[in-house]
């Protein structure tokens, strides 16, 4: 049930053609399929395999090594907690016991009704603004217990409209118009552009007399 | 109140005195979209470089001695040389800042994208290819959305794609992204990732990226900040550039200031011209060590490099004077521990950090990231064995042979040992979790040694 959508397959369609092999594609791909399912399922990854022409083992290979992949269903909301150093500087690992005991899982834990899945994390680049999370990859600075609360009711109430659900992360794509498009090189191709060959310097020769 | 981080910028950055090259359009609210940046001389770099011959653009930027800023600090100009006459060629651009400490990166892509997408294109010029892939890091969602619309914008109005500003010069810049892994930001195995695969380092050599790199062809992999100048340079000519900064290490940097400072921060600064000891204490910069406490160490340049003390607060912000006394400015972040840290815990979040990243691919690193972690938690937790110190160093010096770099010990009498260290492994992560256990154990044995001795003083 949960290959690729009609639309999804469209979409997978135009990414793969942006890069000048197939699999290039894979990443962008698992998110796609993160994205309907809220995580990627086994039947996502085989059809990601037909799709760029890959074995599905090689689309698990790669689908396991990244850690946003989740291989089954998590919360509603990841939230991330970051615990490195300028964080644990700043109470970043306080602020992560105060919400495992708000939120009654450890890390990598999900809450019964599905709403909430814990992590600790590394670094987000967003050191200076310690201690720091993310919900489903959206930042939330400079955070505190009572402000931890809050995000957690928020996010129950269903006040938080700008975070989307699991599995969502760019809500802008990038859209390469043919028309447009230089034509991206494939590998092989051999030879410069004409655009360059006819910009390089004259030989040395040349330059002399000119 | 409702926060909506969403369409909020990253806060964190100082508009600090001195001369921008990078973050001259920060104050700008809107500065990431296509008609503020194109007000604001946006593309007019570009339109400049199309009037130009490719190998002059190519020579301005080696006359501009443009250092690399994702952490080696390897000339720019000099790295594109290195491509070998071959087609077709790529550029990849590392958008994976990940380096525990560094935020600079994803400011200059959420804020400035077009800056960005402007400094890709020059690249393209000057090296004669048309495609580069733009590689963002995973968790950075909404930065992926910044360079789409950039890039829809930018393709939109000719700028990037077919026969660029009605010329005959055709580049396409493609947004790709990644999925959570720290060692994608290494440059061989960002170009694995891009592949499709397993995000693990390649050999080098023969693996030089800029011989055989993305689908084993020459491929030039650069930071974001290191491209984000180039607009600048190609506006104000290398000469002015070079008014910027030393002479070793001219223009600015980005730098994140984080940990016990009172103003944490990002801030751009001249190269060279400032020292640690402004940056802590300077009015205009971090304003001083919290509740005015005393400075107990920091970290140079993110959580690869070795740490500092007071001894070094007087050295410049010149990555040569700082290998040479024993770390590296690396990724321009400066993590600031004052005299309440601990140091076996500092030390321990900063191995565990290696032990959870490393790819898995040589033992040394795999094997020894991991024991290291488990060592160090086992003190912490007050189970530590007298040989555990001896124990860690000896682990130590199996990913990374030979003296590792350090900060000199004056009150010891203990001499600096330069930067960079040796290592059994393919790729630096393994010999970086080696740093805070060498500058640890150094400066603080006693802290370790009294965990040991006395566990039931140790709080849980
Ligand atoms: C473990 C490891 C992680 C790295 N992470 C990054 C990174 O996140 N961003 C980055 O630009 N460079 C990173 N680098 C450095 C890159 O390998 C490469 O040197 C750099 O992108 C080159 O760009 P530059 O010459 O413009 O600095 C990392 C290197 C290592 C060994
Ligand atoms: S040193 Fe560590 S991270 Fe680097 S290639 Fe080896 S195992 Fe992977
Ligand atoms: S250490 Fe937490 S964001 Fe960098």
């Amino acid at each position: 049930m949960s290959r690729l959508s009609p639309d999804n397959v469209l979409l997978a369609k135009e990414i793969i053609g942006r890069y000048p092999r197939p699999k290039s594609a894979l990443i962008p791909l698992l998110h796609l399929a993160q994205e309907q399912a809220g995580y990627v399922s086994n039947d996502a990854m085989e059809h990601i395999a037909e799709l760029t022409g890959v074995t599905p083992a090689e689309v698990l290979g790669t689908c396991s090594f990244y850690e946003m992949f989740k291989r089954e269903q998590v919360g509603k909301y990841m939230v991330n907690i970051c615990t490195n150093i300028s964080c644990q500087l700043n109470g970043g690992e306080e602020l992560l016991h105060h919400a495992e005991e708000t939120l009654g899982i450890r890390p990598g834990g999900t809450t019964d009704d599905g709403m909430f899945t814990l992590e600790d994390v590394e670094c987000i680049a967003a050191c200076t603004e310690a201690p720091c999370l993310q919900v489903n990859y959206r930042y939330e600075y400079r955070i505190d217990n009572d402000g931890f609360d809050k995000l957690i009711d928020d996010l129950r109430n269903g006040n938080r409209y700008d975070i989307p659900h699991h599995g969502t992360l760019a809500r802008i794509r990038q859209h390469l118009d043919p028309e447009r498009a230089a034509g991206i090189e494939s590998p092989e191709v051999t030879g410069k552009p004409q655009w360059f060959a006819d910009r390089e310097p004259a030989p040395e020769s040349e330059k002399e007399t000119a | 109140m409702a926060t909506n981080a969403y369409v909020e910028h990253a806060p964190g950055y100082v508009d600090n005195v001195g001369p921008k090259v990078v973050t001259s359009r920060f104050g700008d609210p809107e500065s990431y979209k296509l008609e503020r940046s194109e007000a604001t001389g946006g593309y007019g770099a570009l339109r400049a470089v199309l009037q130009m011959k490719p190998d002059e653009v190519h020579g301005q930027v080696r006359d501009a001695v443009l250092l690399g800023r994702g952490g080696a600090g390897f000339p720019a100009g000099v790295k594109w040389g290195f491509m070998p006459p071959v087609w077709p060629r790529y550029l990849v651009v590392n958008g994976d800042e990940s380096e525990p400490g560094t935020y600079k990166d994803r400011l200059l892509m959420e804020r400035d994208p077009h800056q960005l997408i402007e400094g890709c294109l020059i690249t393209c010029y000057a090296l004669g290819l048309n495609t580069c892939f733009l590689y963002v890091r995973g968790e950075m969602a909404l930065a992926q959305e910044r360079i789409a619309e950039a890039l829809n914008d930018a393709y939109e109005a000719g700028y990037v794609g077919r026969n660029i500003m009605g010329t005959d010069v055709s580049i396409d810049v493609v947004l790709t992204w990644g999925a959570g892994a720290y060692i994608v930001g290494e440059e061989t195995a960002l170009i694995e990732s891009l592949e499709g695969n397993r995000g693990m380092p390649r050999l080098k050599p023969p693996f030089f990226p800029a011989a055989k790199g993305l689908y084993m062809k020459p491929t030039i992999v650069n930071n974001v900040e290191t491209l984000a100048n180039l607009p600048w340079i190609m506006l104000n000519g290398p000469e002015a550039y070079k008014q910027f900064g030393s002479e070793k290490s001219p223009g600015t940097r980005m730098l994140a200031i984080s940990g016990h400072v009172k103003r944490p921060g990002v801030y751009e600064v001249e190269q060279g011209k400032v020292t640690f000891r402004d940056l802590f204490y300077g009015d205009n910069y971090c304003q001083g060590i919290r509740d005015d406490n005393d400075l107990k160490m920091f970290i140079p340049g993110g959580g690869s490099a070795p740490w500092f003390f007071e001894d070094q607060l007087d050295l410049p912000l010149e990555a040569a004077d700082v290998g040479a006394a024993g770390s590296m400015l690396g990724s321009g972040a400066i993590v600031v521990m004052d005299e309440t840290t601990d140091a076996v815990r500092a030390c321990l979040r900063v191995v565990r950090f290696f032990a959870r990243e490393s790819c898995g691919k040589c033992t040394p690193c795999r094997e020894g990231t991991t024991w290291e972690e488990k060592i160090l938690q086992r003190i912490l937790d007050g189970h530590g064995r007298p040989e555990d110190i001896d124990l860690l160093l000896d682990i130590g010096s199996q990913i990374s042979p030979g003296p590792y770099p350090v900060a000199a010990f004056e009150a010891a009498g203990e001499t600096a040992v330069p930067f960079p260290p040796k290592q059994t492994t393919i790729c630096p992560l393994g010999p970086s979790s080696v740093a805070p256990i060498t500058s640890a154990i150094r400066r603080f044995r006693d802290e370790f040694e009294a965990k040991i001795q006395a566990p039931e003083e140790v709080p849980a």
